[in-house]
């Protein structure tokens, strides 16, 4: 009894299974078929690509007229369609760009001693670069150092220590017009201004951050976002001191021993030298005690501070140090242009610093130094297109979040909470 | 000179409670910076000043202005809607469970994009708004007020209460709020998370282009930078009201309008964009959940 009764139990089971399985067909397997108001899987799969071109191409409809508007059609249309063929081999391509990123990290990192000619290749071609290039490219190149600088500051207090920082440009242009005040005013020369304008820097970074620290993630990012403009707005304003936009001129550039080093291939020199010098110093400083504690922090404060760490502490330190670097590269920067206004030191600035950690990848010093030199030279080699550029970036930054969120170099899952 | 101030500053103030509500309502669902819906602003402007140009050169606002307007506002909010639908679902969507920073850096990244496509595509120089209103106005106890900023006013208060009654008692709102609370609860109960998530952005984009076009309207000049400060602007009122409170959004936009108005009369007006900042960091330090926000409790 027992027993038929377990067997048309079974038998209604497999049958109401079979029902519906039936009522419920797998769905296709191209998106999520048939949702979103597109019913018939199949027939949809071959017209999307023009209906998202159509939908790219009328939101273009306003702005340039309907021939523009059909062209974009038409490009768009071909564009996806050439990526719909693709898509089969699509993850050929993401595994090939993280494959590209992981040999470059490897490079550096895990295979030493193959790549060791290549480095030292680089290395001669660094040093020589002022006896190949013109005088554009070497200034070119100074600059790169400059983001350099200031890129491994902001990787301190992004990447070491999870502070995500909107207004680093602040402490950029501090560490610039302290320098350019104290030469241009009281006539110091650029080794005695030094320590005063990186000191200055360091200082303004710190108490920035000692009201700041009480808040967490985003918030933290505005409220340096606020100290950034705010920065900005004094040095536009304040006329009797900053000369307001019109910004100061005459900053003498550094010089030892009477030798000044006014020309590009001199200054290249200086510029490389703060650049080792950073690089060393951050290196150092990323395995020490305190670097230590700022990873801690930033994959997990709570855990971190249980461990003993006075997590406010070492982020005040984080945040002095970053700004430290940033006041170094300002008065690189006021020493090379002889001249600094308020119009270099704009948002823009700040978020292009942080694309360059982004890019390199949030902690690794080589990822972040590749990101800088990458984020200069781009526009000087898409110089012939150059209204397209800031398109270019905007569209990359997407991408690049999309297809690699971690940046170049940065392997390790960086995690920022803030 | 105190009241006419204060009629400014709420002018003022109400645009930035607009679109500090799409700030506000997309961090609550995302907890994203959505730094490219100062952009979506700037695109309302732009839109406006294109499709008005359309009627008035295809000759419907000479013949019937309300007509024209009524039309000029609803293009621009379907087209600042699609916008920011649009670049939710390219921006964003893909990004929905990365890591925090990477969604805004994305968000920058088109918000540099969307300035430079409307820079290439219609010119650098500023755009001039037609003036339709004049400056009519009334007189009332010695202070004068246009008609504009009356009817400023007035949209705002309209749609924020049409807001609230929507995030209130219908079905949308309500599962807009329990996604705000807690995504994957809401999931399992049924609610279709991108349907909310691309919701939330048509309205709050569709509110930046109201508040983009009264702003074109007000001030009469358009570029192609204005979403940039007004955006920051805006962010900042949502936070001064405590993100993710809508309320908050409304009070923290007209608190902050109020403060730029006043500080620009009594203080300096050469650091007008300063006081919002100093405003900002002033109330975080002693409340830092915002005005009405809720301190949140950190979670082992």
């Amino acid at each position: 009894m027992a027993r038929q009764n377990w067997k048309r139990y079974r038998s209604v089971k497999s049958e109401r299974l079979q029902k519906c399985s039936k009522s419920n067909p797998p769905s296709p397997p191209f998106g999520k078929g048939g949702k979103g108001g597109f019913p018939g899987g199949k027939q949809y799969k071959v017209v999307k690509p023009f209906i998202i071109a159509l939908w790219l191409s009328l939101l273009f409809l306003p702005f340039k007229g309907l021939n523009a508007a059909l062209l974009f059609f038409i490009i768009f249309s071909v564009l996806f369609l050439f990526l719909k063929f693709l898509s089969p081999y699509k993850i050929i391509f993401t595994s090939g760009l993280q494959t590209f990123g992981k040999k470059i990290h490897d490079s550096f990192f895990v295979t030493r001693y193959p790549s060791l000619i290549t480095r030292y290749a680089l290395l001669l071609l660094i040093f020589i670069i002022p006896f190949l290039a013109r005088d554009y490219f070497i200034d070119v190149a100074i600059l790169a150092g400059i983001y350099i600088i200031l890129a491994l500051g902001l990787n301190v207090v992004v990447g070491f220590a999870g502070l995500l920082n909107l207004g680093f440009v602040a402490f950029y242009a501090i560490g610039a017009y302290s320098y350019a005040l104290l030469n241009t005013k009281f006539g110091l020369d650029f080794w005695s201004a030094l320590p005063f304008s990186i000191g200055l820097t360091a200082a303004s970074g710190f108490l920035l951050a000692i009201p700041a620290l009480r808040l967490k993630g985003d918030y933290l990012a505005i409220v340096t976002l606020g100290f950034g403009e705010i920065v900005r707005l004094i040095l536009n304003n304040w006329d009797s001191v900053t000369r307001g936009p019109n910004g100061i001129s005459g900053i003498a550039p550094p010089s030892i021993m009477s030798i000044s080093f006014g020309k590009p291939s001199h200054y290249y020199y200086l510029v490389l030298f703060f650049v080792i010098f950073t690089v060393f110093i951050t290196r150092r400083v990323h395995s020490s005690r305190i670097g230590r504690a700022w990873i801690a922090i930033r994959e997990d404060e709570i855990a971190s501070s249980v461990m003993g760490i006075n997590t406010t502490l070492y982020k005040l330190y984080a945040c002095a140090f970053g700004a430290f670097w940033a006041g170094l590269a300002g008065a690189i920067f006021a020493g090379k242009m002889q001249f600094v206004s308020p119009e270099s030191f704009t948002f823009m600035e700040s978020v292009l610093i942080v694309c360059m950690v982004i890019l390199g990848g949030l902690g690794s010093i080589i990822g972040v130094t590749l990101g800088a030199v990458i984020l200069v030279l781009l526009p000087e080699i898409l110089r012939e297109v150059q209204l397209y550029r800031m398109l270019a970036l905007g569209a990359g930054l997407v991408l690049l979040m999309i297809f690699r969120p971690q940046g170049l170099l940065g392997g390790k899952g960086v995690s920022l909470r803030g | 000179m105190f009241l006419q101030q204060l009629i400014n500053g709420l002018t003022l103030g109400s645009v930035y409670a607009l679109i500090a509500l799409g700030y506000t309502m997309v961090y609550g669902i995302l907890e994203l910076i959505n730094f490219a819906h100062g952009e979506i602003y700037m695109l309302g402007a732009y839109l406006g000043i294109i499709f008005l140009g359309f009627f008035t050169a295809i000759g419907l606002t000479s013949c019937n202005l309300p007509l024209a307007l009524i039309l000029t506002f609803l293009l621009s909010i379907i087209f600042c809607s699609s916008y920011g639908f649009t670049i939710e679902k390219i921006a964003y969507k893909p990004l929905r469970n990365a890591p925090r920073l990477s969604p805004l850096i994305s968000a920058i990244g088109v918000s540099i994009f969307l300035q430079n496509y409307v820079m290439l595509t219609q010119g650098a120089t500023d755009k001039v708004f037609p003036n339709l209103f004049g400056i009519a106005g009334f007189q009332f106890l010695s202070v004068r007020m246009t008609y504009l900023q009356l009817f400023i006013i007035l949209t705002s208060i309209v749609l924020m209460i049409s807001l609230r009654i929507f995030v209130r008692k219908t079905r949308m709102g309500k599962a807009m709020r329990a996604v705000a609370q807690d995504k994957v609860m809401a999931s399992l109960m049924g609610i279709n998370i991108d349907t909310v998530i691309s919701t939330t952005f048509i309205i709050g984009s569709g509110l930046a282009a109201v508040a983009g076009l009264m702003v074109a309207m007000y001030y009469g000049l358009v570029n192609y930078f204005i979403g940039y400060v007004a955006g920051i602007k805006a962010f900042t009122a949502a936070v001064l009201g405590g993100i993710g409170s809508i309320r908050g959004a409304m009070f923290g936009g007209i608190l902050l309008g109020l403060v730029e108005s006043l500080g620009a009369s009594y203080i300096s007006s050469e650091y007008k964009d300063a006081y919002a900042f100093i405003l900002l960091i002033i109330i975080l330090l002693v409340k830092p959940g915002g005005l009405f926000g809720k301190a949140e409790l950190e979670k082992v």
